[in-house]
């Protein structure tokens, strides 16, 4: 009894696990994705519109993933997982859950994204301090993903990673422009990092979750990628003449379901039509 | 007129983005964009151009460093060879025992 209990924690942690790597990469891309048609130059309006799409593709990936571990749960397991009354009621007819009920169906206290992703566009410096420091974790994260013993994880980690390379370079690059730019630019960038710099922290702090992924071999050691994710923004920073704050208060929440209020009007939009439309497909 | 010039001068450079498919062993003209450098050139003309997976090297020149061949003179400058079909190599027999020609 004690060892199935075991397998009924373990099957759950994994499953939250794939949601907080899914969660980031849908709320992430729709963020960028919000860029489209509003771009300050056609040419960037594209690149971002490409990387919001890699960040869905990831999502979609992961969330299939997740849907199929919600499925192979106990049912008593399954009434306790999630609070959001629309997948209840899913869970109750006794129906498979799939990855657009993942998406669409969940309210906020179910999502477990970091706070850093969902914090707004602004403008052009608050978006690009917003993707390095994102786009940095995800490097290495799914670097080190890569060799989880969770052989779907590992998968999705090595296909993605490609892009996210990419999306560092982007980030990066720009983050330099802007530091290194007009006085403008400087004076934007600067007031970015200082205001979002609050919810790095949260990226790199290991919850229950992550501790027990850890100790399963599925899930990465966070201080290793803190380690390296500093390194990598010092590096950013000071070659864009920008200085590091210094650490204060950094926000926590996300991976608990306890967000900002920036969540709710995302999901408003993102869920809209599948929530007044039940069962629509185009 | 002034407000114009302000305007244009706040503009990125335009660049020519030259694409090698994969099949294919010359660089192609595939458009043109906005940047502020060669790398951002490259890096915009990746992502409008090579979206759909149509290459594998990318060139960029500035546009204003193409020079072209004025159209009003293209009579005196391409007509000439019209009549000049011997400069073809149709007009030799081969021996038979050259192949693969």
């Amino acid at each position: 009894m004690i060892e199935s209990n075991q397998l009924v924690n373990k099957a759950t942690s994994q499953l939250s696990y794939t949601l907080q790597i899914a969660d980031n990469a849908l709320i992430m891309g729709h963020r960028l994705s919000e860029w489209c048609g509003h771009g300050p130059i056609l040419e960037q309006d594209i690149a971002l519109t490409n990387i919001a799409l890699d960040h869905l593709g990831q999502a979609r990936s992961l969330y299939q993933y997740a849907a199929e571990q919600f499925n192979a749960l106990p049912a008593a397991e399954k009434e306790k997982f999630f609070v959001s009354p629309a997948l209840q009621s899913i869970i109750a007819t006794g129906k498979a859950m799939d990855e657009d009920d993942m998406a669409y169906l969940r309210d906020g206290w179910d999502f477990r994204n970091v706070l850093l992703v969902e914090q707004p566009n602004k403008d052009w410096a608050y978006t690009v301090v917003r993707s390095l420091c994102y786009d940095a974790f995800n490097f290495f994260f799914y670097t080190a993903l890569q060799k989880s013993n969770d052989e779907t994880l590992a998968a999705i980690a090595e296909k993605s990673l490609k892009e996210v390379t990419y999306h560092l370079r982007w980030s990066s690059e720009w983050a330099i422009r802007l530091g290194d730019g007009t006085e403008e630019s400087n004076k934007r960038i600067k007031e970015a990092v200082t205001d979002r710099w609050q919810y790095t922290g949260e990226l790199y702090t290991m919850n229950a979750t992550d501790k027990a992924m850890q100790e399963a071999g599925i899930g990465t050691n966070l201080d290793d990628i803190k380690a390296k994710w500093q390194e990598r923004i010092n590096a950013v920073m000071s070659e864009a003449g920008l200085d590091i704050p210094s650490t204060g208060w950094m926000q926590h929440g996300g991976k608990e379901g306890r967000h900002t209020e920036h969540l709710g009007y995302i999901l408003a939009e993102l869920q809209f039509m599948q929530r007044a439309y039940p069962n629509m497909e185009w | 007129m002034s407000q114009q010039t302000a305007e244009h001068k706040s503009e990125w450079p335009l660049w020519e983005v030259f694409i090698r498919s994969k099949a294919g062993l010359d660089h192609k003209h595939a458009g043109s964009l906005h940047a502020a450098d060669a790398q951002m050139a490259i890096e915009n003309a990746r992502d409008v151009y090579t979206r759909r997976m149509e290459g594998v090297s990318i060139w960029v020149v500035e546009s204003k460093y193409i020079h072209t061949s004025d159209p009003d003179e293209s009579a005196s400058m391409y007509e000439p060879a019209n009549d000049k079909i011997y400069r073809h190599p149709t007009f030799y027999n081969l021996p038979d025992e050259l192949k693969h020609m």
